[in-house]
């Protein structure tokens, strides 16, 4: 299954590969069933971040005004890469945590928060 | 010739005649070249076509007949136009609210219009056979007359209102604009055959009446004669256009058996891009019309459900099925209008048009219409953030969003089974990682990555580095890629986008008109009585 | 098989509202006894189940003059169904060949 193209071979220009983004890489952000945030968020983070920094710093940056942020034992959280759970190794850096150009991490806690039920998330 | 020649009256041709002799008497067979070189476009798609003669007209609408026509809808059209500009139509219309979704129209569909005017110029030249080549000459010209028409009738609205002055540069730079862009253009640069399957068919006879028919006639129910005009206008073109969709899928079936898998993948395709496409629509009849006729989802049962189910019945002759994932958009009526609203709420500073919440009626009209979503799912979100607003802390976030590779909408859409939780997919192509909004749109993306991973993504882009307007260095410690973006896709921070209750337009319309900017809230600055002299 | 209509599945034509349309919807409900007309704001949708018949000699008599069916074009919003158009009839029909 391909294109079929006036041009043989034709083929576009990757136009978002990793070299474009000036030593930093695409991550996408998404926390699952949170009932707040409308879509995953799109940041450009150093590869050689450390994953606590990333847990730590970034993260409630842009999850904390959820109200249920506060709450989250993160000790019972499961992580995603993709659609595959891991476990990330917080003194890793992203890219050592298997992170990367344009993945995706995704953290569910075991069931919703109070604020996230009272959105409509199924508990 | 004799005279007496000259004067024997001439034998009437009927309809049918007429146009077999415009369609067919036109063409030639090349002596010095070969077909294939003078129609080098029709082989490549691999669809195969034995007689070009076996092409049926619908409408026998013969030149003398077009011109006649199309000279009288103009004249009409222009009547209405100079009388509401004349009564400044513009302010009749129910609120400052309405105004933003024909800022939307402006902004997002008539360019639409033109591409499609440009598409089917190219058909003109591109096809084999007269008939087509005449149809889609006689689209190309009409597709003009939309754009024209509705920049013509929008423009009065251009003299009061913020945020409709620059819509060709908007639509080339906006990121939410290259939604519908990336749309056209995706359908521009296939080939003919499926330029004509996706525009005529998928999207012109499938699903441009939700265009239309509920919006325009909503357009009428809020006072805008001018608008339900152009678009009444347009959409009787439109019904020729359709009936051309239909007519090429039959014909492309009848012509080999081989077409069949090729045309039914391109229905799959455009149906889920037209319909992701259309989430746009979903939004602007549910909230930006203040005074509706009915819901997206009322809208989807009769035109899609019904009427599309009505004629995938009548194709299954031909061994054509309905289009895949066409379930997934039943289970999904409830929910995209207020998805995307919700979206567009959260992201409002960055939107070249103000974002208001539903007011307590228009949730109220929201829970009758969506009996089983609205209340579980949307009310409580747009009551918290109301509760933000009054306190003083409104919501707002200024991250930006991943974004589907396919159709460029955010993420936003919802698992189809679990409304609550963002549908992530995502395909992994030569080692470089590719986000999708559904299945419709990680299929599209995996049968022609080589397509799709050169599309123009407007997050990307931004976060490269790429958007910003002439004189800015990208180099500069204090570059902003953010704060630089909005100014390169043209949106003014205070004036476009934003919060409506304190936006410009909202506040000349009520000084202008001394009526609320929402009909359904108080005036923000009540009209103050003049004394007596 | 030839030419036998589905009867279940619906056409429609969408029209204008307008002073011009009123009669040619009169004579579109007269020659369709099965049609249903909906009406909305600034617009009607006449549906019937398989096959809908517009007369030009119905309109010209509800019109009381001439009428040229490619007129319909002025005033035509959308409709559903495959059409098949002569001097006198317009038909919409989904038909099972
Ligand atoms: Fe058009
Ligand atoms: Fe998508």
């Amino acid at each position: 299954m391909s294109v079929r193209a006036i041009t043989p071979d034709y083929h576009g220009d990757f136009k978002d590969t990793e070299d474009k983004y000036h030593g930093q890489r695409l991550l996408g952000l998404s926390w699952d069933h949170n009932g707040l945030y409308t879509n995953p968020f799109c940041i450009p983070v150093a590869p050689d971040m450390p994953f606590a920094a990333l847990a730590d710093q970034v993260i409630p940056k842009l999850f904390g005004p959820h109200p249920d942020f506060s709450g989250i034992d993160w000790s019972k959280v499961t992580w995603y890469r993709g659609a595959t759970a891991f476990t990330p190794d917080r003194a890793k850096t992203l890219d050592e945590n298997g992170i990367k150009h344009k993945a995706l991490i995704r953290f569910a806690l075991p069931s919703p928060g109070p604020f996230a039920r009272s959105l409509g998330v199924a508990a | 010739m004799s005279a007496t020649e000259e004067l024997k009256p001439v034998k009437k041709l009927n309809l049918k005649e007429n146009y077999s002799l415009l369609t067919r008497g036109l063409g030639w067979e090349p002596t010095y070249h070969t077909k294939a070189a003078v129609y080098p476009m029709m082989a490549f798609e691999g669809i195969k076509i034995h007689d070009w003669d076996k092409w049926e007209d619908p409408f026998r609408l013969t030149m003398d007949a077009y011109w006649k026509y199309q000279g009288e809808k103009e004249r009409k059209l222009y009547a209405i136009i100079d009388a509401f500009q004349q009564n400044n139509g513009q302010f009749q219309v129910t609120d400052a609210r309405y105004v933003q979704a024909l800022k939307v129209f402006i902004n997002g569909v008539t360019e639409l219009e033109y591409l499609s005017h440009r598409g089917f110029c190219i058909l003109s030249r591109e096809f084999e056979g007269v008939g087509p080549r005449i149809a889609a000459q006689m689209q190309s010209i009409d597709e003009l007359r939309h754009a024209q028409t509705q920049i013509h009738a929008i423009s009065q609205y251009n003299k009061y209102f913020t945020g409709m002055s620059c819509f060709p540069y908007q639509f080339d730079h906006a990121w939410y604009l290259s939604i519908p862009k990336s749309f056209f253009e995706d359908a521009v640069s296939s080939g003919p055959f499926e330029f004509i399957t996706a525009i005529s068919f998928a999207f012109e006879y499938v699903l441009t009446n939700l265009v239309f028919m509920p919006w325009m006639s909503g357009a009428a129910f809020n006072g805008d004669m001018a608008t339900v005009s152009f678009g009444f206008s347009a959409q009787s073109d439109e019904a020729r256009h359709m009936t051309l969709g239909i007519e090429v899928i039959k014909f492309l079936l009848e012509q080999d058996p081989d077409n069949l898998p090729i045309v039914q993948r391109w229905i799959d395709k455009w149906f889920w891009r037209g319909y992701r496409l259309l989430t746009l629509l979903a939004a602007m009849m549910d909230y930006m019309l203040p005074k509706r006729v009915m819901s997206w989802s009322e809208a989807w049962e009769i035109y899609f459900e019904q009427n599309g189910g009505a004629l995938f019945v009548d194709l299954a002759r031909y061994g054509v099925r309905m289009p895949k994932y066409w379930e997934v958009t039943v289970k999904e009526k409830g929910l995209v209008s207020h998805q995307l609203w919700s979206t567009f709420y959260q992201l409002r500073h960055a939107v070249a048009f103000p974002v208001w919440l539903p007011s307590d009626d228009e949730m109220d009209w929201m829970s009758a219409k969506y009996p089983d979503t609205f209340d579980k799912y949307f009310r409580p979100k747009y009551t918290y953030w109301k509760e933000l607003e009054a306190a003083g802390t409104p919501y707002i976030v200024d991250t930006l969003p991943v974004l589907c590779q396919t159709c460029q909408w955010p993420t936003l859409f919802a698992e189809p089974d679990d409304p609550m939780q963002t549908c992530h997919r995502e395909s992994v192509y030569k080692g470089e990682t590719f986000h999708f909004c559904s299945d419709g749109c990680k299929d599209i993306f995996d049968y022609e990555p080589e397509k799709y991973v050169h599309a123009w993504m407007p997050v990307q882009q931004i976060l490269q580095g790429n958007c910003f307007l002439p004189g800015v260095d990208p180099t500069a410690p204090d570059f902003n890629p953010l704060v630089e973006a909005l100014k390169y896709m043209g949106i003014k921070p205070g004036i476009d986008g934003g919060d409506f209750a304190t936006c410009q337009d909202a506040r000349n319309w009520e000084e202008w008109t001394k009526r609320a900017a929402s009909m359904y809230e108080a005036m923000a600055t009540p009209p103050v009585a003049t004394a007596a002299e | 098989m030839t030419d036998t209509v589905a009867p279940e599945q619906l056409v429609f034509i969408a029209l204008q509202a307008n002073s011009d349309t009123i009669s040619i919807i009169e004579a579109i409900m007269a020659d369709n006894p099965r049609a249903v007309l909906n009406e909305y704001p600034a617009m009607v949708k006449i549906d019937a189940p398989g096959r809908l018949v517009i007369k030009r000699e119905t309109i010209e008599e509800a019109l009381g003059r001439s009428y040229d069916l490619r007129e319909i074009q002025l005033n035509l919003i959308s409709l559903g169904g495959s059409v098949d158009e002569s001097e006198d009839e317009f038909i919409l029909e989904w038909k099972r060949v």
